[in-house]
């Protein structure tokens, strides 16, 4: 079906067409969506894949896609793009961006502090490191996913979190509104977001049930133990615990285990031998945990200021998922550890999974495991612990005691111990004492509920003593629009809007017209001069705020790669820029053509006192892809050529056309070449027979206008161009 | 102590080196199950102040209501009815809609006498 408002790909996404009526706005769709694989492979271009879903509608692919038809294969798992602007309705803009080049799962963080707001957020204020989860942010990202999805041709999921000590109001608000996707695991909040324990998991019960019923998937939170611990590749066989309790608790309230999936992060980085713990851990977990889904993150535990060491950290992580399994692929944006992500780093992140799955298609039919080696002894090894952890656990007195004696996220290999686990005390932490008995006649008149629930007698349906709960009756759902005046979307829109919907622009990194900007150089200073260096310059530059992220010594004492990144504090009027009309080459076959129709020959030089010859003869030569190529003959008279000598070579020999070359600048002497060319040919009375074209490194295209030449061409052209511009000439003649 | 459990892990790790890997897998759910039975228990048979609030939420009571509407029975020692209990035994009783019985209870608490025979002891 299409909407009413689909999207053009010429134009930029109408936020205020988004935000209209939302208050009447309903989710098309529920539930999590997989991608189409089909089983037989998918043929692309020249290539057939075994391991990829069916292409999208709109799409980019990846630069060099340009080699293959243009093909832009997409991998058979869904790929997670997480998003943390602090603005979100700058962050649909970023949705979008990140779809097109396959991403189809949106991850929203939330904003600094929400897991511990005590019930929901309301409207549209400003966040932290992610934003306010509310119902209107809900919607409106909804309904922007609503017109992407509609725009690539795959459905869009989209995801938060349902945590903290309002989880099961986040997961009401998540049904209610359409979320396909959450995070919901108790143990998440215990250990690192200290909300009491019992109340952690009373709550996560009701959360889960509602999810399942709204088939919204769930991602528990076991990765955060490896992002936490000291040594992140020793915790493993914890990990599997975490998993399996989240796995099991799930099952245990009613969760369907295709809706369950575990967030697993291969633990190490180079430059440790990544493999020999990654590769155990990854098998092992697919084998305990074959019932359930994959949900593969990249690791975040090692990540440095450095982009390029984090992608190529990211391109062995997905090696591991491709060589094991995943269902779900995530990505972290490689600037995660120098600032908040940028928006075109969510697209690098996405391009390091589509590029190394692309590369890595059908691996596991041309290698296979060595199960009987080191593999299988450490995949083994991992299991008995993990065993041996849960039968520890039990011995104990069960998960809350073990939690009070630190037995989790401690940094050493179980069973040994740092003593850094994080213990919690049952009777204390966020909410503490809050949870309470039901009485044996407690009642809750609303579906998805989990628990005792004692109906009136008569009563069927649990909600319909109140004709209906939101879930079965949506129109019944309370939208609030905003509660604070200042601090909302429409007061930030008007800010932004002459970059948006005006015609003022800056460039932008997180939001529109934010101005940042990232230069990147290398200053042969050693490291602690390097940054001051950086920040002085980018003062001069005119750079505002300017911050060094990060710096790379080459060598101690030669010198250092700095990138440094600062506002632009100045605005461009998109009116005043003016875009040169784009030349359209003629196909190479119609060129020759031509060419050889008229027998097409030219007569060439660098004029004036120029001993200048290198880009000439790249234009001419065959070898460089020059008009020679083309069938042109040409007569090159070297360097330093009058202009009366080139002309009277032209009337000798019959050509068509006269090519100059000039270089050197000052005093506008290559003007004024170009001119007399001109002059010549009309005292001659040959100016109508012959075309002049001249080129330099300080000539462009629009100097023929000026000068009177049939064309002209600056740095980077290449000999088809010029070729282009004759049989044009000649044709515009009438002499073709 | 530490001893002690390096010593009982070498035990466990023992005898788990006789299962075959089907075997282990099995014991390894086995023992998550019976680890999570208890919790699921106390699940059934409690409910917090962000359970009730999202009963509200689902009887089409606006998050800010429903967050004061929950102190106020919470305070009454009435959570245990719950809350959705609470709010439709009231709009029963005084005929008015659920909205109307939230914020009935948001302006005056005293509503909530008598609307359930009640004991002490609740929670």
């Amino acid at each position: 079906m299409k909407h009413m408002n689909s999207l053009d790909p010429k134009k930029k996404l109408d936020i205020e067409m988004i935000l209209e009526g939302l208050e009447n706005y309903h989710p098309t769709r529920k539930g999590w969506t997989w991608r189409t694989v089909p089983p037989e492979g998918v043929d692309m271009g020249p290539f057939h894949y075994y391991d990829m879903s069916e292409p999208l509608v709109n799409s980019i692919g990846l630069p060099a896609s340009k080699y293959f038809d243009a093909i832009d294969p997409q991998p058979s798992c869904v790929v997670t793009t997480e998003i943390a602007s602090g603005r979100f309705e700058d962050d649909l803009r970023r949705m979008r961006m990140a779809a097109w080049h396959g991403a189809d799962h949106i991850m929203v963080i939330r904003t600094t502090g929400q897991s511990h707001i005590d019930g929901l957020l309301e409207g549209t204020p400003e966040g932290i490191g992610g934003v306010p989860i509310t119902r209107k942010q809900i919607r409106a990202s909804r309904k922007a996913c609503d017109l992407i999805e509609e725009e690539v041709g795959r459905p869009i999921n989209f995801h938060s979190y349902v945590s903290g000590v309002a989880g099961p109001e986040v997961a009401v608000l998540f049904a209610e509104e359409g979320i396909n996707g959450a995070h919901q695991d108790p143990q998440y909040n215990v250990l690192y977001r200290n909300v009491n324990m019992y109340r952690s998991f009373v709550d996560a019960a009701e959360a889960k049930r509602l999810m399942n019923d709204a088939e919204i998937f769930q991602i528990d939170g076991a990765h955060n133990a490896n992002a936490t611990a000291k040594a992140g590749w020793l915790v493993m066989p914890e990990l599997m615990v975490q998993h399996g309790i989240n796995c099991a608790y799930s099952v245990a309230v009613g969760m369907k285990k295709d809706l369950i999936g575990l967030s697993t992060v291969p633990p190490n980085s180079p430059p440790a031998p990544k493999l020999w713990f990654d590769l155990p851990y990854a098998v092992a977990l697919r084998d305990f945990f074959s019932d359930f889904k994959m949900r593969a993150q990249q690791n975040t535990r090692y990540i440095e200021a450095d982009i390029e060491e984090a992608i190529r950290t990211h391109t062995i992580d997905t090696l591991i998922s491709m060589l094991t399994s995943a269902d779900i692929q995530s990505t972290i944006t490689p600037d995660e550890g120098r600032n908040v992500p940028w928006h075109y780093n969510n697209i690098r992140g996405v391009q390091t999974v589509k590029q190394t799955w692309a590369a890595l298609d059908g691996i596991k039919q041309l290698v296979t495991l060595n199960h009987q080696g080191p593999l299988g002894e450490m995949v083994r090894d991992i299991k008995e612990r993990s065993v041996a952890f849960l039968e520890e656990v039990i011995e104990t007195g069960g998960y809350f005691a073990a939690v009070e004696k630190g037995f989790f996220v401690d940094s050493a290999k179980y069973p040994e111990r740092n003593g850094d686990g994080i213990a919690r005390d049952g009777a204390g932490g966020v909410a503490a004492d809050s949870i309470v008995e039901r009485d044996s006649d407690y009642y809750a008149p609303v579906c998805s509920h989990f628990g005792e629930n004692h109906f009136p007698a008569g009563v069927q349906n649990a909600c319909d003593p109140i004709a209906g709960c939101t879930l079965c009756k949506p129109e019944k759902i309370v939208y609030i629009d905003e509660l604070d005046p200042e601090d909302n979307c429409d007061k930030r829109l008007q800010e932004t809007y002459p970059y948006r919907k005006g015609n003022l622009i800056r460039p932008e990194a997180e939001w529109a017209g934010d101005g940042m900007i990232l230069t990147q150089f290398f200053v042969p200073l050693p490291e602690e001069m390097a940054g001051v260096y950086g920040v002085e310059m980018a003062k001069k530059l005119g750079l505002v705020d300017p911050q060094v992220i990060n710096i790379m010594t080459m060598h101690p004492a030669e010198g250092c790669f700095v990138e440094v990144k600062g506002k632009v504090g100045f605005d461009i009027d998109v009116t005043t820029l003016k875009v040169p009309e784009k030349e359209v080459i003629l196909p190479e076959d119609e060129l020759r053509e031509a060419v050889k129709k008229i027998g097409l020959r030219v007569v060439a030089g660098t004029v004036g006192e120029d001993e200048h010859s290198v880009g000439l003869r790249e234009i001419l030569d065959i070898k460089h892809g020059g008009i020679e190529k083309y069938g042109v003959k040409y007569h090159y008279l070297g360097t330093s050529v009058p202009l009366s000598k080139l002309v009277d070579a032209a009337i000798e020999t019959g050509a068509q056309a006269i090519l100059i070359s000039t270089i050197i600048s000052h005093n506008d002497i290559h003007r004024m070449q170009m001119k007399k060319l001109v002059e010549i040919c009309k005292e001659k009375g040959i100016r109508y027979k012959l075309i002049l074209i001249a080129g330099g490194t300080q000539v462009n295209r629009e100097m023929a206008k000026e000068t009177g030449l049939d064309a002209t061409f600056g740095r980077g052209t290449k000999g088809i161009q010029v070729v282009n511009a004759m049989v044009k000439s000649l044709k515009m003649r009438g002499q073709i | 102590m530490t001893e002690d459990r390096i010593a009982r892990f070498e035990k466990r790790q023992a005898e788990l080196k006789q299962m075959s890997d089907a075997e282990l897998k099995e014991r390894f759910w086995l023992l998550c199950d019976q680890l999570v039975e208890p919790i699921v228990e106390m699940s059934k048979t409690h409910t917090s102040p962000s359970i009730e609030r999202s009963v509200l939420l689902r009887m089409g009571i606006d998050s800010i209501s429903a967050h004061g509407v929950v102190d106020r029975i919470y305070e009454a020692g009435l959570l245990g009815k719950g809350a959705g209990h609470v709010v439709l035994k009231l709009s029963q009783k005084s005929g008015k809609s659920v909205r109307e019985a939230a914020a009935a209870i948001l302006e005056n608490k005293e509503v909530l006498q008598g609307v359930f025979d009640q004991r002490k002891g609740d929670k």
